[in-house]
């Protein structure tokens, strides 16, 4: 089963090979006693997880060999590969792992650009600095749906929405009035989740340009280096791993994005995502099997998104040890 | 890239004439002004959203409702009142109940589980700890909507659909590999010289913890528990599946509060305003260490 146990680093704690008994090992002789004792505390956390998150996807993937509607459930059948062939020849499905791919490819790559020109406004001395950085942080805590509600009918209505107010200020009578949601569906949600997402790229770039060593900085400006060149080689490279964990960070978030499509187009003119289209497909299509066949392959998708995420929080973390 | 600029004339006037020299000063000045500004228009651009939804929460139905926009419009309550008179006169508290009963016992039950595991974690470390912290960590990568149909069905044949303690077991279980990464780094700051010093002076380990290592590691204990009560209080895929009438939480009954025909716009942004309040509150608090527990401890 492709739960995540396959892609931590080796979570293998059982065979511990003696060779490898890493430094942090408790003193004194190894004691089978003295390793439980240790290795209680751990274990309430650790039995919870995995019975309430690897149970549920174990079942998904049994469901997904089934054929199973909720409405017909005497007909019940073991399907085999039939949902995941259904899954990947349904172009609405199809179509919707492409929706998924683009909303968060275009959310995370605008928001790392909007977030990194931020983050380096604020990694200066000015004043009302921190009063700056208060009010970039508001839109990320705003309650998702409270957000996308936002958006949807403050903003983007087409008669009294903001957008359209501000156009008629600037324009006068015949300024455009552009219908947002219906003429961009899939830039509306975009720019929604933009706007919540920045503030989280700004605040890890942000951690990143502060631990930025001073000294290189100072040496290459000495020498001489110009403002752009200290940026391409010695900002861009120290920020090269926040970036990506930044990327990947929100990837993960915004793949699993329910409540702007939910909420601004109720997955409708083609911006159902993935987590819509698999909620749709059995809470509302009572589709059980397809919907976890469905899931499965989100989960393989994440999975890989997942594996390279992890790698880089583990680069992140081993410097941060050895710092 | 913004950043830099500024210092640049720095650099270029140490290789200029004197005359150069003393012109720099007054453009770096006029350069940081300008950026200054410019973060300043930006922080504004950002919260003007918001800003725009408090001023249409104050105003009347009819007022919100105006192309061009009614800056000026008098001021009124009325938003607000119609929202908690909502459903039916009992308005949204029993759904407030519900996110806040969620949200405050997941978070309890995270800090009981996640506590002892971080210990084990970074205090007396077991072996091979950092494969475990990976693991947790790799369990929140997974899609929730993957598990959820299982979940369901769960619910469905037992009592546990429309029940709030479901969804207070899968908080728990959402926020509890966060709060374990969040933990870990901050019991891992507190100095293990100190603790030595205080078992070496034949104190027990209730003592160590709660004289010892409960001070330093306290406020970062504070700041987990309010990422946690932030992503349940936000959490709707699973309150919109598993919960109806009774433990519907706050952001579903906010969904299901626009249904009405008619103007909305005051009392939509009154309900928004009200729904993300707790979190506005508790982010603020915790924000210095918002991004490290975003970044489930990857950034400090």
């Amino acid at each position: 089963m492709s739960t995540p146990t396959t892609t931590a680093p080796g979570a293998h704690d059982e065979k511990r090979p003696p060779a490898a008994r890493a430094a942090a090992a408790p003193k004194g002789p190894p004691n089978r006693l003295r390793g439980w004792v240790t290795r209680a505390p751990l274990l309430p956390a650790l039995v919870f997880l995995i019975i309430v998150t690897q149970l549920p996807f174990a079942a998904t993937l049994v469901v997904s060999f089934f054929d199973w509607n909720a409405l017909y459930p005497e007909a019940r059948s073991f399907g085999g590969f039939a949902n995941y062939q259904e899954v990947l020849s349904d172009p609405e499905l199809r179509d919707s792992v492409l929706t998924t791919a683009v909303l968060t490819a275009v959310v995370v790559l605008v928001s790392l650009v909007l977030g990194l020109l931020l983050a380096l406004l604020l990694d200066r001395s000015f004043r009302g600095r921190g009063v700056v950085r208060t009010l970039l942080i508001a839109p990320f805590l705003l309650v998702p749906v409270a957000a996308a509600l936002l958006w949807k009918h403050v903003l983007y209505n087409p008669e009294y929405g903001l957008f359209n107010g501000v156009l008629s200020w600037l324009f006068g009578d015949d300024a455009p009035q552009p219908e947002w949601v219906a003429e961009m569906p899939l830039g509306a949600v975009e720019m929604a989740l933009i706007w919540q997402w920045t503030p989280f790229m700004m605040l890890i770039l942000l951690a990143g340009l502060q631990s930025r060593p001073a000294d290189s900085i100072e040496a290459a400006r000495i020498d001489g280096a110009g403002a752009w060149q200290i940026f391409r080689y010695l900002t861009l490279p120290h920020l090269r791993r926040y970036l990506e964990l930044g990327a990947l960070l929100g990837s993960i978030y915004i793949v699993q994005n329910f409540d702007a499509v939910f909420t601004i187009t109720s997955g409708g003119l083609g911006t159902a995502n993935l987590p819509y289209t698999i909620y749709q497909t059995f809470y509302q299509g009572h589709e059980y099997g397809l919907a976890s066949a469905a899931g499965v392959l989100v989960v393989i998708g994440s999975l890989i998104i997942a594996t390279l995420a992890l790698r880089v929080v583990s680069s992140l973390f081993r410097e941060e040890v050895r710092a | 890239m913004s950043a830099l600029t500024a210092d640049a004339p720095e650099a270029a006037s140490s290789t200029a004439g004197p005359k150069a020299a003393s012109a720099a000063p007054r453009s770096v000045r006029r350069k940081n002004t300008a950026l200054g500004l410019l973060a300043w228009v930006c922080g504004l651009l950002f919260v003007l959203p918001i800003a725009w939804m408090v001023l249409t929460s104050l105003h009347s139905e009819s007022d919100a409702a105006t192309n061009p926009p009614s800056l000026a419009a008098p001021l009124t309550l009325d938003g607000y009142r119609t929202f908690f008179e909502a459903g039916g006169g009992a308005g949204p508290w029993p759904a407030l109940a519900n996110s806040l009963m969620a949200s405050v016992f997941s978070t309890l039950f995270v800090l009981v589980l996640a506590l002892p595991a971080a210990y084990a974690l970074s205090i007396r470390p077991v072996r091979k700890w950092r494969d475990v912290l990976f693991f947790f960590l790799s369990t929140k990568m997974l899609p929730i909507v993957a598990g959820l149909l299982p979940i369901y069905l769960f619910a469905k044949n037992t009592s546990f659909l429309d029940n709030i303690w479901l969804l207070v077991i899968l908080y728990t279980s959402m926020n509890l590999p966060i709060a374990v990464w969040m933990m870990q780094s901050f019991l891992a700051e507190v100095p293990p010289a100190l603790i030595e010093a205080a078992q070496i002076d034949g104190a027990r380990l209730p003592t160590v913890l709660s004289r010892v290592v409960a001070p330093v590691a306290a406020p970062g204990i504070a700041a987990t528990a309010l990422i946690c009560f932030i992503f349940s209080w936000n959490e709707m895929l699973f309150a919109r599946v598993l919960t109806g009438v009774v433990a519907q939480t706050a952001p579903v009954f906010l969904t299901g509060f626009i249904t009405s025909q008619g103007l909305f716009l005051a009392k939509v942004c009154a309900a928004s305003l009200v729904i993300s309040l707790p979190v506005l509150a508790a982010g603020f608090a915790a924000q210095d260490k918002l991004v490290q527990g975003l970044s489930l401890g990857a950034v400090k």
